[in-house]
């Protein structure tokens, strides 16, 4: 680039300077830009980091604040960001009730419906997306979302002062739609299932050159999802736990936590044998369940039909590497039927006090399924990763609740209800 | 009536710098053939060693994915448009 063109180029960034990308398949380099497949095999590309920067000690990270940039030198950015500064580090819940119930030695909550702004682990993701758009002086940004990445996307961009165009299915639950539509973004409700939408936006990105974040700015947006393996390290005293089960759509949450936990062993900063990483989808659309369990390579695609709306991929980008991650790490992967994942939203409820969207449905119950067939052993510290909140999605669990009763405002009727209840 | 192939712009440089093309042929093979054979640089990234579809692309025709149909078997009818979109995306 000339320096008149540098120069230029300076001017319309409003964002940090960007890690450089590298491509998973054939290694070819590329420069920091919106497009997220190499020009030469069309492989993923990923950001490349410095092997020589300078990284922090235990102390230093602990005295930056409580977000995720506390991880910065792990993030895809030359320099500090400038948004979404305050995303990340949501509490990880001790739950001996739940450990029980799953037969396990200890079990612990990541709780991502606690997240902020929008009640969901993509918050993290796309506070990585949104500065890498500001650094390549994009101003409208966008995704394909079965809800919780709308939400993230359209909350951030807002704040963010960048146009949103967002697409959804159009039937998608109402609590996400309602949860996207106030913060003021174009919002579009797609005819179809998700993998359309998908393939829409797509070709929307390549047309109008919008940062769709999990499309073109997918090589930056998904080393967010990192952090929350680099918070459960650090929560646990900097060490990391026997296993960890996350759900999985898209199947980059996995393949990224199996990351994060391998950067900072590498790093020494995690004391520990590098944690069994566990996979979860519903029946109705498990693709990468079934490749795991097939031992294949290649994805074969699925139309799904399940109330797990936030997993309802069936063409998963990530899922070879989902699989890949899962075999490598001696983990396993499992699928239940909706029935099964109501049941885990109440088991988590009920022991941990932790309401999780469908996803954590689907989390809970896999993790009693695998425990029950011995692939979790009793002794093991198991995470589980709440990636959504149950509000976003009380469609799927109020069938199942029981009807409360309803009285007059009189001692007499609730003395009898206590009578009852005895 | 010719079949329209579109391209993602990252395969256009390998294409005539065009990622629209006319094209012909019964099946979506065969048109695939039929572009590639204008621009052999793009055969490698539609058609795997295997000569199945290449595992980094997924060809919409109709906007229906071939995979749930007869992958490159698939008949095409005149008129129709096969697109091709970088499989990464998702979730």
């Amino acid at each position: 680039m000339s320096s008149s063109a540098t120069a230029r180029a300076d001017a319309q960034r409003r964002g940090p300077r960007l890690a450089p990308l590298t491509c998973r398949l054939c290694g070819a380099p590329s420069a920091p830009s919106a497009v997220a497949v190499c020009e030469r095999c069309l492989g993923p590309l990923e950001p490349a980091y410095d092997p020589h920067r300078r990284l922090p000690t235990r102390a230093e990270i602990e005295a930056r604040p409580e977000t995720m940039w506390r991880y910065l030198e792990w993030l895809p950015f030359l320099d500090a960001p400038v948004v979404s500064l305050d995303v990340g580090f949501t509490p990880l819940v001790d739950s001996p009730a739940l450990a029980r119930a799953l037969g396990v030695h200890r079990a612990l909550v990541k709780n991502d419906a606690a997240s902020h702004p929008t009640f969901s682990f993509k918050d993290r993701v796309v506070a990585s997306a949104l500065n890498a758009a500001l650094g390549l002086g994009l101003d409208t940004v966008g995704c394909a979302s079965t809800g919780n990445l709308a939400n993230a996307v359209a909350a951030q961009a807002a704040r963010a002062g960048l146009a949103a165009w967002i697409f959804i299915p159009e039937d998608l639950e109402i609590g996400k739609i309602v949860g996207t539509a106030v913060y003021g973004p174009r919002l579009v409700r797609v005819k179809g299932t998700y993998d359309d939408v998908n393939r829409l936006c797509a070709q929307v990105a390549d047309r109008f050159g919008f940062g769709l974040v999990n499309l073109n700015l997918r090589s930056y947006y998904g080393e967010g999802s990192k952090t929350m393996a680099f918070e459960i390290g650090e929560q646990l005293g900097w060490r990391t736990p026997d296993a960890i089960i996350a759900p999985m759509a898209g199947g980059s949450l996995v393949t990224k936590l199996d990351k994060g936990f391998r950067e900072l062993r590498t790093a020494g900063l995690l004391d520990g044998p590098a944690p069994r990483v566990y996979g979860a989808q519903a029946t109705g659309c498990a693709p990468i369940v079934n490749l795991v369990e097939s031992g294949g390579e290649q994805i074969v695609p699925v139309q799904p039909r399940t109330i797990a709306r936030s997993l309802a991929i069936g063409n998963p980008a990530d899922g070879r590497f989902a699989a890949k991650a899962i075999r490598e790490s001696g983990g396993a992967a499992a699928a239940v039927t909706d029935e099964e994942l109501v049941a885990g939203i109440r088991l988590l409820a009920e022991t941990t006090g932790v309401f999780g969207e469908t996803a954590a449905g689907v989390t809970v119950a896999s993790a009693l399924k695998l425990a029950r067939a011995g692939a979790l052993r009793p002794s093991d510290e198991l995470v589980l990763c709440v990636t959504g909140n149950g509000l976003k999605t009380v469609e799927a669990v109020l069938p199942a609740l029981p009807e409360s009763p309803v009285v007059a405002p009189k001692l007499r009727e609730v003395a009898a209800l206590v009578e009852r209840s005895r | 009536m010719p079949v329209t192939l579109r391209l993602p712009t990252v395969l256009a440089k390998s294409a005539g710098g065009q990622t629209v093309h006319e094209a012909t042929g019964g099946t979506v093979g065969a048109v695939i053939d039929d572009v590639t054979s204008r621009h052999p640089e793009l055969a490698s990234r539609l058609r795997g060693p295997d000569g199945k579809p290449y595992p980094y692309v997924i060809f919409y025709l109709d906007d229906e994915d071939i995979r749930f149909q007869q992958g490159f078997a698939t008949p095409v009818a005149d008129g129709a448009e096969i697109v091709v979109v970088p499989a990464i995306a998702g979730g």
